[in-house]
């Protein structure tokens, strides 16, 4: 199984790591969304569960897609289609920096040998319409993890704080690994039956999706899929309350939320191909921030964004 | 007297922001002892990544005891008002004192405020600062309320004399104050106790914390120009930089790496920009070759290889970021010097908005090329070459280099214009034609790029003005003020002899045309033809006129054209009263008076930005001169007489004076002195020697002195009295030839 001592071997065993190290932590170790994200932060887990009152923490592997990013596999750390580790612990613990970097050592970084630290990185995502402070965490100078404490999400102030732990588990694997080249990074262990490098798995997709993304999706039909996306996430939420079917009152913050997601990845694409100039693109930033905050608001009327009958009115 | 430490622990400040906040904590706090009586003798602030600190000796043990003594109500008063004067004292009855005065038996209260000790005083001081702290960005975490710039740990607050340390007790939201801080992060984690300055500033650098940034920054620009000079390199220096990197390391290592051979090749500030803003590098140039080939690089810790591991991560880290750099820059590459070069990037702008009203950034360039080419003659430039450095200058716009790094936007298009063989000039000026960006910034002066600088910025503007989207007030997202600051140098510096008017015309037909697609009411060939006139008559209507008769035999313009005839000259006329604002500015900040300014503006060709300039100097030296002060006197004293008579006898003087009326000597030397001075300032005028011209004003002071001496204007003969109006009147005309001297203050 999981060797849980010594400098790991591959790029599968540092997530496993993180796992076990997150799941001994008390985090529920879920499972990635299974949607196109640019990061790990639009799964629900992280952002809708930022908001409201309610204590939670969660970890997991999400796929993330940055269209731009495409360099055909030919870039030693430059990828369109990655992963991201994501941790979401609300109320941020006191401790969180420690935990963090008890993380760290649990995939074999060793504080002694290695220069960590905390560099000013106020993140932002205009898309979400949500902003925390914190750092980008460096490594020898690498940013491994973004390391931030949400203030607003979906144009709500966050009430417990959250902390959320982001990391580019491609790069910070390699950096254990001592692998120059992402292609070349051990996927399973080097000595399994049939070992698989990063390249093996994902090499032919790094082309594939380049050249789609960047020469060939169609901008017509994704200008379309933008627009129904928007139209249907407005048209969730303007649904009753109160199902007619069921008699229960049943807000679709979830389903809404998966338009805005859309959305939002359309727009990744479209930027890719291009299309989109400085000015449009703050429009269409605009376009989706609006529907993450409709859907926030949503959200904090349901149970899980505590709401209780008690503050119906 | 005690001294007083306070270090307020937390997560990692922000670099940018420790400065400040190391004397904002000094401010706050001193100023609030001394304001509750606790004078102090010294206080330092010093900060790291994790702590501000602040020392504060010789400060009071206690506030001093303060006795004040207040008049009250009169003995007898009625019980509302003495019941009011005891509240306000805070005594009771008994303690008020009587008093005979003058007036009768007064109360009287002595109040007496202790002294407080300096732990009480200090607690509260703090707790206020710390609640109140002016943090650029703060934050709440966890469940609480309070905000500090990233999570606050600990809270150390001592007092210590030669009796020994004590903790000053303060506790906010659940952090209570102590003697205890802890050392550098990885290298000396524990908890440390101290009991004052001396012992925590020792304590602290055993345990791997450097206090002082400025320390800090010394030891690393010390060791960084060692370390290049050992190699007989130089490291590029950079201020920000280093005081950035000062704090984000409490015990700095100062690293040298070698940037990979492969990436040499690179433009050096591809490689700068791209390790700074990236890597927080410093560049090391070899002073011979002038390449950048090393960089530094400091890390937070001593490792036990000499920061080998650091090293080599950094150095891998630098490999993958340049590696994305070449790739941009080879893939640029091909593209200029592909057989279609960078217009393949142009032609990509195509689908890219410039602004929603203003149509693509292709169609933005059509314009600016067009006006590129109309412009050329005046500044000397070829109008083949304007033309198409206009249409290259925003090629790199597409490209992936500046896609990456914006900041470099130009410079890329110059490397990209070489690269595919174009003219040098078409190459200078994809760099130089955003120039001026800011007021430090230099101003370009090849014939091309000027040719494109000005079509760019007159583009910009005009586009804006066209869909009223002008600065107010504080907000200008366009930075058209900044734009428009950019053609008045441009012009000034270059003394460039342009009409803006008339490219005020053309560029608005222009954007008129392209953004409202009316290529079927008003085909290119007609557009041509109305600019081609206006650059004719000078004058919009009378061109539009001219082409409407022609083209349509004056019957009605089909839509969109109906309304330009009236729209173009207003839209122009607001956008040069702009600039005629922006050039006050900064005609002020070299030390031209605004009234100058405004009677220069009052004079015919004041589109001329360089003319209008050139004669507002000269006026303004004229008016420093003892003549141009007496002679304004005399204008305005001559100018008010006529026209409080015009006024009063409901017509104007105008019709030219006569000898034959004359009758005081000074008359006719007046006569003389208006002849010959509107037989010199009229040439002077014309060939635009303003000095001359203020020359041929300063003569007439004198006359115009000996005339009011000598004289009554208004004279009891009603002939002698008209005629001297009448010679007033010429005064005001020889002199308005220069400029509109009535605008002129005082």
């Amino acid at each position: 199984m999981t060797q849980t001592n010594g400098a790991p071997r591959s790029f599968q065993e540092i997530i496993l790591r993180l796992q076990n190290y997150w799941a001994a932590k008390g985090c529920a170790v879920m499972q990635p969304y299974d949607m196109e994200v640019g990061a790990g932060t639009f799964h629900p887990a992280t952002t809708l569960r930022s908001l409201g009152s309610k204590a939670w923490a969660a970890a997991y592997v999400q796929p993330s897609r940055r269209p731009t990013d495409g360099r055909y596999g030919e870039n030693p750390n430059r990828l369109q289609h990655y992963y991201q580790y994501q941790v979401l612990i609300k109320p941020s613990p006191p401790n969180l920096q420690e935990l963090y970097l008890g993380s760290l050592e649990a995939i074999g970084v060793d504080m002694a040998m290695h220069d960590i630290r905390f560099v000013e990185d106020d993140w932002e995502s205009p898309t979400l319409g949500a902003w925390g402070l914190g750092w980008e965490v460096w490594c020898d100078g690498m940013e491994v993890s973004q390391f931030t404490y949400f203030q607003q999400v979906g144009g709500h102030d966050c009430h417990p704080v959250s902390g959320e732990l982001t990391y580019g588990l491609e790069r910070l694997a390699m950096y254990v690994l001592g692998v120059d080249h992402v292609m070349e990074m051990p996927f399973n262990d080097p000595d399994a039956m049939i070992p698989l490098t990063y390249g093996d798995i994902f090499k032919q997709t790094e082309e594939e999706y380049a050249r789609w993304n960047f020469d060939v999706a169609n901008t017509e039909v994704l200008l379309r899929y933008f627009e129904e996306a928007e139209a249907e996430c407005a048209a969730i939420l303007a649904q009753e309350h109160q199902d007619p079917k069921t008699g229960k009152r049943i807000i679709m913050a979830h389903p809404a939320y998966d338009q805005c997601i859309k959305a939002s990845h359309i727009f990744n694409l479209l930027d890719a191909r291009g299309v989109i100039s400085v000015t449009e693109r703050q429009a269409y930033i605009g376009r989706v921030r609006a529907l993450a905050k409709q859907c926030a608001d949503a959200f904090v009327l349901t149970e899980a964004g505590g709401f209780t009958a008690g503050n119906a009115a | 007297m005690p001294d007083l430490l306070i270090e307020l622990f937390s997560e990692e400040i922000p670099a940018r922001m420790q400065a400040r906040a190391a004397e904002d904590l000094k401010k706050r706090v001193t100023d609030g002892l001394v304001g509750a009586g606790l004078t102090y003798a010294g206080a330092a602030a010093l900060s790291t990544p994790r702590r501000l600190t602040l020392a504060v000796d010789g400060l009071l043990a206690e506030s001093p005891t303060i006795r004040e003594e207040r008049k009250g109500p009169k003995v007898g008063a009625p019980d509302k008002a003495i019941e009011g004067f005891l509240r306000g004292s805070g005594l009771t009855r008994d303690q008020l004192e009587e008093r005979d005065t003058p007036k009768g038996a007064v109360y009287f209260a002595l109040i007496e405020k202790p002294g407080r000790a300096a732990a009480e005083i200090i607690a509260e001081v703090l707790e206020d600062c710390i609640r109140n702290f002016p943090w650029p960005k703060s934050m709440r975490w966890g469940a609480g309320s309070l905000r500090w710039v990233r999570p606050l740990h600990s809270i150390l607050c001592i007092l210590s004399d030669e009796a020994g340390a004590s903790v000053v007790d303060l506790d906010i939201d659940g952090i209570k104050s102590g003697s205890t801080t802890r050392g550098h992060r990885f290298m000396a984690p524990e908890e440390i106790t101290v009991t004052g300055f001396d012992d925590y500033a020792a304590k602290l650098k055993r345990a791997h914390v450097v206090l002082d940034p400025r320390e800090r920054a010394e030891a690393i620009w010390q060791e960084a120009a060692n370390q290049a000079f050992a190699n007989g390199l130089d490291v590029v220096e950079d201020k920000g930089l280093l005081a950035e990197v000062a704090g984000l390391v409490e015990w700095p290592v100062v690293l040298m790496g070698a940037i990979d051979e492969e990436f040499l090749e690179l433009p050096p500030e591809v490689l700068q920009t791209s390790m700074k803003e990236h890597q927080k590098f410093f560049s090391v140039r070899n002073p011979k070759t002038g390449r950048i080939e090393k960089f530094i690089t400091v890390a937070n810790c001593e490792t036990a290889d000499n920061g080998a591991t650091i090293l080599a991560g950094n150095q891998k880290v630098l490999s993958a970021r340049l590696a994305d750099a070449k790739f941009f820059w080879t893939n640029d590459l091909r593209v200029a010097n592909s057989e279609a070069g960078m217009s393949a990037w142009v032609e990509n702008l195509g689908n890219v908005t410039f602004h929603n009203k203003l149509g693509t950034q292709a169609a933005r360039i059509d314009r600016i090329a067009a006006l590129a080419r109309e412009i050329a003659p005046v500044v000397g430039a070829d109008a083949d070459l304007a033309e198409q450095a206009a249409r290259v200058a925003k090629a790199d716009l597409s490209s992936e280099m500046v896609y990456e790094f914006p900041e470099l936007q130009g410079l890329m298009g110059r490397y990209y214009a070489e690269a595919a063989g174009l003219p040098q000039e078409v190459a200078n000026a994809c760099e130089a034609h955003y120039s001026p960006l800011g007021p430090g910034d230099d101003v370009p002066s090849e014939p091309v790029s000027v040719a494109v600088a000005l079509a760019d910025k007159l583009d910009t503007l005009t586009g804006f003005w066209a869909i009223d989207e002008k600065p107010t007030g504080s907000k200008d997202p366009f930075a058209l003020r900044r734009a428009a600051l950019g053609v008045i140098r441009l012009a000034l510096e270059n003394e460039v002899r342009m009409p803006l008017d008339r490219f005020f015309d053309s560029q608005l037909l222009r954007t008129e045309m392209n953004v409202n697609h009316s290529e079927g009411s008003m085909g290119q060939a007609m557009l041509n033809d109305l600019i081609a006139k206006i650059a004719k008559h000078g004058v919009f209507g009378a061109a539009f006129k001219e082409v409407q008769a022609s083209a349509l035999g004056g019957t009605d313009l089909p839509s969109p054209i109906e309304g330009l005839d009236t729209k173009v000259p207003d839209i122009s006329a607001n956008l040069l009263s702009f600039f005629h604002d922006r050039l006050k500015v900064f005609l002020r900040d070299q030390g031209i008076r605004h009234d100058v300014i405004d009677a220069c503006i009052a004079m015919d060709g004041n589109d001329d930005l360089t003319l209008l300039a050139k004669r507002a100097r000269a006026l303004e030296d004229f008016l420093k001169t003892e003549d141009g002060t007496n002679l304004l006197q005399g204008f305005k004293r001559a100018n008010n007489i006529l026209s409080q008579a015009e006024e009063k006898d409901g017509v104007e003087y105008s019709y030219g004076a006569d000898r034959k009326f004359v009758e005081d000597a000074t008359e006719t030397a007046l006569f003389d002195a208006l002849e010959a001075g509107g037989a010199a300032i009229s040439p002077a005028i014309e060939a635009e020697d303003f000095a001359a011209a203020m020359r041929g004003m300063a003569a007439l002071r004198a006359p115009i002195d000996a005339f009011f001496d000598a004289v009554q204007v208004n004279a009891d003969s009603e002939v002698v009295r008209r005629n001297r109006l009448n010679l007033l009147s010429q005064i005001r005309q020889v002199c308005g030839q220069v400029a509109d001297l009535t605008k002129i203050e005082g």
